[in-house]
């Protein structure tokens, strides 16, 4: 399989008085179509490390290359495509735009991309919706849903664009048991329909467990590197 | 730049109190623009029209020695050609003479008019009191004053004397009332041929008047220059009313500067409302940028989501600031009215000049929403994933 991602050497330090040095040469592959879990303590830097993946945030040092291509010689245009096409963002705090209803959250990675909706793409997130259960509320705005239907509603919104990498961070972290479960098969179906890419940050053992890969983060270093 | 277009729709809908308040601020600003502008030019127009409009606005005149210019009615012609600006021309015998009666006597300026072009400059139909106007070399219409200190009344004889020591009696058939004393006890109208009749001067006048349209009375000085070189000789002099009203046009430039002052202040006071409800707005929304930005949105995108917000709510503001403005103008001149019933101030609705208005609102809302865009380009998306 081919690398999809590289870090090479990273390393991340906030501040410029008070250094604080949250990664130290960080040196990671990923493959096209592997389903990655990051695990870690709080403040360990994952989540650092995943904006630094996500384009978000910048490399103190060291270099990122997705598809071979160093992120560092793009332009803030350039970033912001690659962000919208290739990357769908799943964030712990799910981020829905609370002025737009579910279905057009869903709907605006490919608004950003495209100006404006098809019939195809609409029936496409119908479907996605349809898939993380929430035909239902479709058409509630963001704020009128529970934690967990926004969860999945960011779920369908990553996917929309049909990215090479999905980004999760805590994607099960504020839901109940057989919530999660039914969350992580969902991310694992699309996982392996259509050879999507996941690095996914979690808190629970069991979704880390059915990974094909767990990276475990400690003090802003590689811990663990485990491939089954 | 439609999706910019859709999210400030979005959000400006999803906020109606501070949108309507916003929309409220721009259209009062806008409202006392247009009242204050109206009235001002209202002012300004009603002045000019009291103090010039019954009045000629440009005057040729003789240079020669006796004063008069004699291929008249040529001249009347091609001076009533020469401008689309000038509406009426009108030559006049004007003489010095000695009018008596019953014992009084007193000086007096003899105006030999042709009497309906001359309507057309003083509005002497309408000015004419009593009686009737001169319409033969008999007669004569003298001003209201002289009517009460002489109590003259109608179809009374009275002599004229001219400074040759000819004196004619003329039958008194009307008498007008120009407003202005002094006119009105310094004047006596006669018709042009009686003029010429009583002063032996032929067929000659002493001066043409011309009127011009009410729209190009502050371009007369312009239009005579245009008469003096195209047509009139050396031997004819040509002067207009704003080189002989020179205190009357500072107090009008002045009036007219206040107005730009009121008018500039009023805009800043806007311009800085939208900024800053805009600016505010930003920090409200920039949670929402940085979703955005994290899905990709370019930073010239979220900068449209701004200046679109401006280009709306100045839109909007405009559109109900002239309507509330026409409204204030219009109670104003319902309200606001002389104990006879007509408007203390006249407002002069200028339909360019609202257009202008609304156009300089809605250009001052996008130019206060750069800023704010600015700011929106610049947001970082870390910043705001991070904080949480």
């Amino acid at each position: 399989m081919s690398k999809i991602l590289e870090l090479i050497n990273v390393n991340k330090i906030y501040g410029t008085d008070v250094k604080n040095h949250v990664l130290h040469d960080i040196n990671l592959s990923f493959e096209e179509g592997s389903f990655n879990s990051i695990i870690g303590q709080s403040g360990s830097g994952k989540s650092t490390l995943l904006n630094i993946i996500g384009t978000l945030d910048k490399a103190t040092t060291g270099d990122v290359l997705i598809n071979g291509k160093d992120i560092k010689s793009m332009n803030a245009n350039q970033l912001a495509d690659y962000r919208n096409e290739t990357i769908g963002f799943v964030f712990q705090f799910h981020y829905l735009l609370p002025e737009f209803t579910a279905m057009e959250n869903v709907l605006m990675p490919y608004l950003i991309k495209n100006g404006k909706v098809t019939k195809e793409i609409k029936e496409r997130a119908e479907e996605s919706l349809k898939l993380v259960g929430l035909e239902e509320v479709k058409n509630n705005l963001s704020t009128k849903m529970s934690g967990g239907q926004q969860q999945r509603t960011a779920i369908a919104r990553s996917l929309i664009n049909n990215p090479k990498i999905v980004l999760a961070d805590e994607p099960t972290g504020n839901l109940d048991s057989d919530t999660t479960d039914s969350t992580y098969e969902l991310l694992r179906g699309i996982n392996e329909k259509f050879n999507t890419t996941f690095i996914v940050i979690t808190h629970d053992r069991r979704i880390a467990e059915k990974a094909d890969r767990i990276i475990e983060i400690k003090d802003g270093r590689i811990n663990l590197d485990i491939r089954k | 730049m439609r999706l910019g277009l859709k999210i400030a729709l979005r959000f400006l809908k999803s906020n109606k109190g501070q949108t309507l308040l916003i929309i409220l601020g721009i259209a009062i600003g806008v409202s006392v623009q247009i009242f204050i502008g109206s009235l001002i030019q209202g002012l300004q127009k009603g002045l000019v029209d009291k103090t010039i409009g019954n009045s000629p606005q440009i005057t040729v005149s003789s240079k020669s020695e006796d004063k008069r210019i004699y291929d008249y009615n040529e001249l009347i012609g091609s001076i009533q050609a020469a401008d689309s600006d000038i509406t009426v021309v009108s030559g006049t015998m004007d003489n010095a003479a000695f009018l008596e009666y019953s014992g009084n006597s007193q000086s007096i300026l003899i105006r030999g008019f042709n009497i309906d072009q001359a309507d057309g400059i003083y509005n002497l139909y309408d000015r004419i009191e009593e009686g009737t106007y001169p319409r033969n070399e008999s007669e004569i219409i003298l001003g209201i004053d002289l009517k009460d200190e002489y109590s003259l009344s109608l179809n009374d004889k009275v002599n004229v004397t001219t400074f040759n020591n000819k004196s004619v009696t003329l039958t008194v058939v009307g008498f007008f009332d120009l407003k202005v004393a002094s006119l009105n006890t310094g004047w006596g109208i006669v018709t042009l041929k009686s003029a010429q009749d009583i002063f032996d001067t032929g067929l000659a006048v002493t001066s043409i008047e011309i009127k011009l349209d009410a729209d190009s009375v502050f371009i007369a000085d312009e239009i005579a220059e245009g008469l003096q070189w195209k047509l009139l000789g050396d031997n004819l002099e040509i002067e207009n009313w704003k080189a002989q009203n020179e205190s009357l046009l500072s107090g009008l430039q002045g009036q007219d500067i206040s107005s730009y002052m009121i008018q500039v202040f009023v805009m800043v006071s806007v311009v800085l409302a939208i900024a800053s409800v805009l600016a505010i707005t930003v920090i409200q929304k920039s949670r929402q940028i940085g979703i955005l930005k994290a899905m990709g949105i370019r930073n010239s995108s979220t900068s449209y989501i701004f200046l679109f917000e401006g280009l709306l709510l100045g839109f909007f503001g405009a559109v109900f600031g002239i309507l509330l403005g026409l409204g204030l103008s219009f109670a104003f001149t319902k309200f606001a009215v002389n104990p006879d019933g007509t408007p203390v101030i006249d407002l002069y609705i200028n339909y360019s000049f609202i257009t202008l208005s609304g156009l300089i609102a809605i250009v001052a809302s996008i130019l206060a929403a750069l800023l704010p865009a600015i700011r929106s380009s610049k947001l970082n998306p870390i910043d705001i994933i991070r904080d949480n």
